[in-house]
Parts: structure tokens; sequence; C-alpha cells
């Protein structure tokens, strides 16, 4: 029961990191790392609070093939996000 | 003018939000949930099957599962669409991908792991009715099994007739099974044919059958995606 719990806590840690990550980050293809490393820990709650099924669907979708998916659409168009001096996104 | 309106219209719906939240008595047990328990009793006593969620979905709530594919059906046609190519007469579309060579590491991997993700695929969904997943879950397998050959051969390709035909062949099947239950017995989707023992492979009736359906139809529609998507686009990249 405790290593659940300290491995929750982990778990819930990196995700709101990877969070942060994801939205503070100005080169796009770390950024959907970071979108699957959450997908990655929401998998790893599932599991641990008794919903294996949604697990394997968060694995499999989650970090697989949105991942790719991003990934294609990042080729397809620009790597970096444009940023003026202020340090916010232009339009 | 247009704000007020806005404001007046947020307050009407905020006052009949709480309106109906206040009504729920948190901590006590309430004799609208009893479904729960019919579903956790009648899915082992009746349907027989030992994994009581996809007996939920499959069997009580399946005209909902059939809602959910057709949806994922609708969306992969829809993408399907807007990278649609007309092939132009006298121009010859090279046949690879927008990816670039893979490394020989990659090469062996997928070669190795690919055939374990596809029996992975097929045995989440055949022991759907058994043990967690089902058939999302093993169709969304199987094409991650094809994803890695895709983005590791840039010569590897899908037969887009023989996907669409799997495709619909097991969209039909389900319907099929739906209205096998309407004629059979009283309602569409109705469990009719013979349970068997519990914790049996073939047990459940039909609960097995539509969950395999279901991942032949999502596998199918997953890698013709996919393939829909890597193909070398000139004119999408300009």
């Amino acid at each position: 029961m405790i290593w659940t719990l300290i491995l929750l806590s982990l778990m819930a840690v990196i995700m709101i990191v990877a969070t942060i990550v994801a939205i503070r980050q100005k080169d796009l293809l770390i950024a959907v790392f970071a979108t699957a490393a959450i997908s990655l820990g929401l998998s790893v709650f599932y599991f641990l609070l008794q919903a294996p099924d949604v697990a394997l669907t968060e694995a499999a979708i989650g970090v697989a093939l949105t991942t790719v998916i991003f990934l294609i659409t990042i080729r397809n168009t620009k790597r970096y996000e444009k940023v003026n001096k202020a340090g916010q996104c232009k339009e | 003018m247009k704000k007020y309106v806005a404001v007046v219209l947020l307050l009407f719906f905020g006052y009949y939000l709480l309106l109906s939240f206040l009504q729920l008595d948190f901590g006590r047990a309430d004799e609208r949930m009893a479904v729960s328990k019919d579903y956790l009793h009648e899915s082992v006593a009746t349907n027989k099957v030992a994994n009581v969620i996809t007996s939920i979905v499959v069997n009580f709530r399946g005209f909902d599962t059939l809602g959910e594919v057709t949806v994922l059906f609708l969306a992969s046609t829809a993408l399907a669409s807007i990278l649609y190519r007309r092939n132009k007469p006298g121009v010859k579309v090279p046949k690879e991908r927008i990816l670039t060579s893979a490394s020989h590491l990659l090469h062996i991997g997928a070669k190795v792991l690919f055939p374990i993700s596809i029996v992975l695929g097929a045995y989440i969904f055949i022991h759907g009715h058994l043990t967690p997943g089902g058939g999302f879950q093993g169709g969304a397998v199987i094409a991650t099994g094809v994803l890695l050959m895709i983005l590791s051969y840039r010569k590897f390709h899908v037969n887009h007739n023989i996907v669409s035909w799997v495709e619909s062949i097991a969209g039909i099947a389900f319907v099929a099974i739906g209205f096998t239950g309407l004629i059979f017995g009283t309602s569409f989707l109705e469990n009719v044919f013979p349970v068997g023992t519990l914790n049996a492979l073939m047990s459940g009736g039909a609960i097995p059958l539509i969950y395999i359906a279901v991942g032949f139809k999502v596998g199918a529609e997953l890698i013709g995606l996919l393939d829909n998507i890597l193909l070398n686009n000139k004119e999408l990249k300009q």
C-alpha cells in the first residue's frame, strides 16, 4: 500500500513537471514528448487505481498513436514556436 | 446589450445547474445507483462473463459501443477525405513514404516486435471477456505494431482494399449480431447465444464475438488512418 502511494506521488510529480514543460517549451518536439510522458504517467495511475482496461487504451493511443500523429504534423509544419522579445508567442 | 444577455443566460443556466447539484445527497446510499449492483450480479450470474467491465460495455451498454465504433469510422473517413489525392493522368505518384530510412537497429527490432504485437493485440481482444482489455485496446495494439513497421521500412505498404473490406465486414458483423438478438430475443444486441461456463474461453455468448468484430474494425481503421497520413504527399507539404 505504501509503495503504491509512493509510486502514485512520483507519477503525479512527473506528470506535473511534464505538463509545465509541455506548456513552456518553445521547441515543439520536446513539448510533444512531454505530452507523451503525461500519458504514460496517467496510464500508470489508471493501472494502480485498478482500471487496467483504461490503462491499456491510454498506453496504446495516448503514448504511441497520438505522439506519432503530432510528430508528423510538426514534420510537415514548423518545429519552433516564434517568440517576440517579451517571451510571448507571436500571432 | 449582448453582454447583458450573455450574463443573464449564464446566471439562468448556473441556477439550474446549482439546483440539480444540491439535490445530490453526498455520502449516502442512493437508490438510483442500485443499477450498478444489478450489473455486478447479472454479468457473472446470467452472462457468465468474468470481466464485468466487458459485460457492461458490450452487453448492457452495447448500443453505446456501436455509437463509439461509428464515431471512429466517421473520423477516419473524414481524415481520408481530407488527405485524398486525385491521381493526375501521366503523373506517376511515387509509392514511398515521407520518412527517411531508419537505422539498422530499428529494422531488426521492428522485425522482432511486429509479430509479437500482432499476437498480443489478438490475445487482448479474444480474451476480452476474461482479462482486462477488449476490442478497442487490442485494435490499438495491432495498429501500433503496424506503425512500427511503417516507421522502419519505407516501402512497407498496407493494401487499402483489404483494410477497408476487413473494416466493413467487421462493422456488418457487429450489427448482424445485434439483429440476431432482435430476431431471436426481444431487443437489439440481446445476448441470445449459449453462455457456457464462467471463466472458459468459449463463454459469454455474443460478447466475445462482438469484441472480436470490434477489434478487427478498430485495428483496420487505425491502420488505414496511419497509412493515409504517412504516404508521400508533396502537394500537402507546400
